[in-house]
This record gives C-alpha cells, structure tokens and sequence, in this order.
C-alpha cells in the first residue's frame, strides 16, 4: 500500500491533511491498522477540546490490543468522525479515507514540521528492523 | 531463534502474520482474525497447534501414577480412546499446568500439555515419577505435528481430506480419540465447536494439511483460537490460571475430585485454603473492551479481569474475571479502563457454543 504524498505524518502512525478552510484533519495509517488488525472500538475526542502537540486523545483498539492516538499539532478539536464509532472497521477498509477527528491548529504552520511522505515511509522502514 | 513448526513453510505460502508465541514462531491471523473467527463458528477452520506437545506415559501402573500427579480423577477414564480434561497442581495447590489425558490402554495413556509449559511439566513429571513409579516411562513426542480442524462442518471436511477415515471417526463421541492408521484422532478442541485434533508424523503435516485446505478448511491462527475459546468459557493457563492460584478459584471446580478417597499432589492444599475468590464471566454494558489486568470493583471488594476481548459472535466485550467469592450473577460491577469506569454485568459462561449465544448482549 503506498503513502499518499500529499498528506504529513507522525512517528507514532497518524497522517495529516490541511484542508482548504484552514483546519487539519487526523487519522491513522494504514501501516498502523495493518499493525493492530481488525478495530473493533474508537474513541475519539470530544469537540471542543484543546489539546497540546503529541497530547494522548483517542483511542483505537483491535481485537488484539488498545493504542492511543496522539494529537500531531497543538489545536481544538473542531469534529470527529461519529461513524467510526459504530463501523471501527471502516479504518481497516480505509485507512486514509476514514478520518478520525478535525483540528483548528493553534499554530497553522505547525503542520510543516511533520513528516512528509518519504520520511514516513523511512520511518516505517526502520521499525521493521 | 524462534522455533519452527512442521507447518511454518504453509503460513508463510498463506500469508500469515508471524509473532513470537512461548518462543514459537507461529501464525496470529492469515489477514483477518474476525473472519477466522466466523469461519469456525459458521463453517471450518483449522489451527496448526504442533507447539502443543504429546507426553505418553508407557508402562505397567501408569493409572496409578496419574490418579497421584492430577487433580482430576483417571479412574473416570474406563473405555478405549476416552479423555479427561485437568489441572496438575503442586503441593500447594496452584496449577502446574492444566491438560488432557487420554485413555489408550492400562500401559498407555497420552497426555497433552501447553507448549510455553511443556519443558517445566516434563521435569515435573519426571520428578514424580522417580519417586512414585520409576520403573514408568514419560515420553515427549516431539515428533508429532497437531492440527486441529474445527466447526460444525469439520467433520464432513475432514472425511473429504481424508477419505477412508469416516467410518473410525463418525461414531466417535466428544472427548474420545481413536488411531486412524498413524494419525492419533481426537474428537476435542478449544473453540467450543465440533471438530477434531489430529496428532500425526511431522513429516506428514504439510501433505494433511494441504489436503484439509483444498477440502475447505481455512487456516485460522492463535488470534482467533484465543476469541473462539474465551467465547466458549475455557480458561488460558498463565492468564486465567496459574502456579499462584488454585483451579477452585479459576472456575475449575468441576475438573477437581475432591470427593474419593484418592490422595492427590494439591488435594491437601485445596482442602485447607479458604476459597475467597471465584472467576466469573462479565458482559460489558458500556462502550469499550475488557482485557486482561484491568481492575474490577465490585460490593464486595476489588477484582481483576484475567482474559477480555471483544467477542465476535455476540458484538459486544466479554471477559473471565477473579472477584470475591460474595459476587453473583447479574450483579453490576465496575471495570477501570484507562480513566474511566465502565459499568459490566456479572454471567454464567460460556458465552457462546456450538454457533449460539448462550447469553443475552
């Protein structure tokens, strides 16, 4: 599966889209679905919410195991995806189209320090060994 | 350097998710651990579980060392190819391993245990059998490969893998075994379904194997196994039970003779030993998923779930739990997870057998 250049990403397997109205939009990879396999159970932030860079503000978890997700800029959070709640699996099916939560970034140019497309795929490539 | 299964070259051929389980390299799902899940309650699976390792006792007094080394009474075994599920427990009543003996003749009986157990319960073994019965030979079979086919059309599969094997196995009932040419039949499992484990050469794993999959059967991996058996209320021994607790207060009551005058390892301690806690099943109300270590708060003081998951069948979270020995079913309880308290309903297990929910979600 190759990584949508036009995104950014996190080390801790969140990607990132800037959307057009100024706000950012997060979910999780698919190297990181594929790592926990089948979801059964997300919890997202509440609207509302500020949250600091790198702050723990969800939850996904597998049948296998619950990870936290992680805020990739510091922001409020503006919405988040209700329907995960009852399809989990949709961010199996599709990991970059099943968005997770939206932010309205404190800081709009913080999105520029994230990783690009290339770095994410080193990254992931120098887990695996 | 992990160890290898007979099989491991056919996961790889399938694409399965390796991991690293009691230091085997074994398969945890083939791509989807739910899917796996379903197939065996709706159809066929098959697990390759060759960590799992074969002991037979050999020799004249073999029952009567048994009747001595388990907590389960061997005198229930009378008939040829019968099995009996069982705790081995040391002096102080905790569980060395729990197992399945099955009966093959007076100077023969095979006994299976856990693969992340099997080098501590041999040297267990032998240490009690110096003492009690010398002269008796305990024999790891290392060189048997397992394979267990399982789900309401396991059998049907199974016979089309194996053509000439129906007429032993047909009549064969639940917890009974008979030798089909060099395969060791047993009709027994972990998933609470209908089905087999087959024990047979290693070297002819692979072929058996290949056959069961151009019959139907899908290869199901550790991940399933473990939904599939908590599903169906039988514990995991280092989760639900082990060395420090007793099978009175792990919901194994029932596999524990306490009532003839046989002396057992354990019989003394479990006798002795208040029985302050009890494992029971728990539904959860709230949104979320029970797992191991979490912490239970009940009226009559703190707990701990043993084994959670989401429960595929019945599309809620389930889970065994230790709590005090005042908790009933269809008490509320409480579960901590992360910073929150999730409201659980306390049930008789099992939760699902044979395809159906034996409880309400």
């Amino acid at each position: 599966m190759s990584i949508p250049s036009d995104l950014k990403y996190t080390k801790s397997h969140e990607w990132v889209r800037a959307e057009a109205d100024g706000t950012v939009t997060v979910g999780i990879t698919h190297h990181a679905q594929d790592l926990l396999g089948d979801m059964v159970f997300v919890e997202n932030p509440t609207v509302g919410r500020k949250l600091a860079a790198g702050e723990e503000c969800a939850v996904v978890e597998s049948v296998k195991a619950a990870s936290d997700v992680y805020a990739p800029i510091a922001g409020e959070v503006v919405a988040a995806n209700e329907d995960l709640e009852a399809s989990p699996e949709m961010l199996n099916k599709d990991a970059y189209g099943a968005w997770m939560f939206k932010l309205n970034p404190e800081n709009g140019a913080d999105i520029d320090s994230l990783l690009d497309a290339a770095a994410y795929t080193a990254h992931v490539e120098s887990e695996a060994h | 350097m992990l160890k290898h299964t007979p099989l491991n070259a056919k996961h790889r051929e399938a694409g399965a998710k390796l991991v690293d389980f009691s230091g085997w390299e074994m398969p945890i799902h083939y791509g989807s651990q739910i899917e796996e899940h379903h197939v065996v309650r709706r159809d066929a699976g098959m697990f390759d579980v060759s960590h799992m390792l074969p002991v037979d006792i050999k020799g004249e007094g073999a029952r009567a060392f048994l009747r001595t080394l388990v907590a389960n009474n061997v005198d229930k075994l009378q008939t040829t190819g019968k099995a009996l599920y069982s705790c081995m427990l040391h002096e102080g009543g905790g569980v060395v391993d729990d197992l399945i003996i099955y009966y093959m003749t007076e100077s023969w009986f095979r006994i299976v245990v856990n693969a992340g157990c099997a080098d501590k319960d041999i040297a267990w073994m032998e240490a009690q059998r110096n003492q009690l019965a010398p002269d008796l030979q305990i024999l790891p079979r290392r060189e048997l490969a397992m394979i267990a086919v399982q789900g309401p059309n396991a059998a049907a599969k199974l016979w089309q893998a194996l053509p000439g094997s129906e007429g032993l196995t047909r009549p064969m009932k639940p917890f009974t075994a008979v030798l089909v040419g060099d395969m060791f039949v047993a009709r027994t499992g972990y998933t609470g379904e209908d089905g087999f484990e087959i024990m047979l050469p290693a070297k002819a794993a692979s072929f058996f194997w290949q056959a069961l999959l151009e019959a139907g059967v899908k290869p199901c991996g550790l991940g399933a196994r473990d939904t599939l058996r908590l599903e169906a209320g039988m514990n995991l021994f280092g989760q639900d039970m082990d060395e420090k607790t007793t099978p009175l207060e792990s919901g194994l009551a029932w596999t524990v003779d306490l009532k003839s005058e046989r002396d057992f390892i354990g019989k003394d301690a479990l006798l002795r030993l208040p029985r302050e806690r009890q494992l029971v099943g728990l539904l959860l109300r709230d949104k979320g998923v029970l797992r191991a270590h979490q912490p239970v708060h009940t009226a009559h003081g703190a707990g701990e779930i043993t084994s959670g998951s989401f429960s595929p069948t019945l599309n809620v979270s389930i889970a065994l739990a230790r709590v005090p020995a005042g908790v009933l079913s269809g008490d509320t309880l409480e579960v901590e997870i992360r910073d929150k308290r999730l409201r659980a309903t306390v049930v008789k297990y099992p939760f699902v057998r044979n395809g159906k929910a034996l409880i309400e979600p």
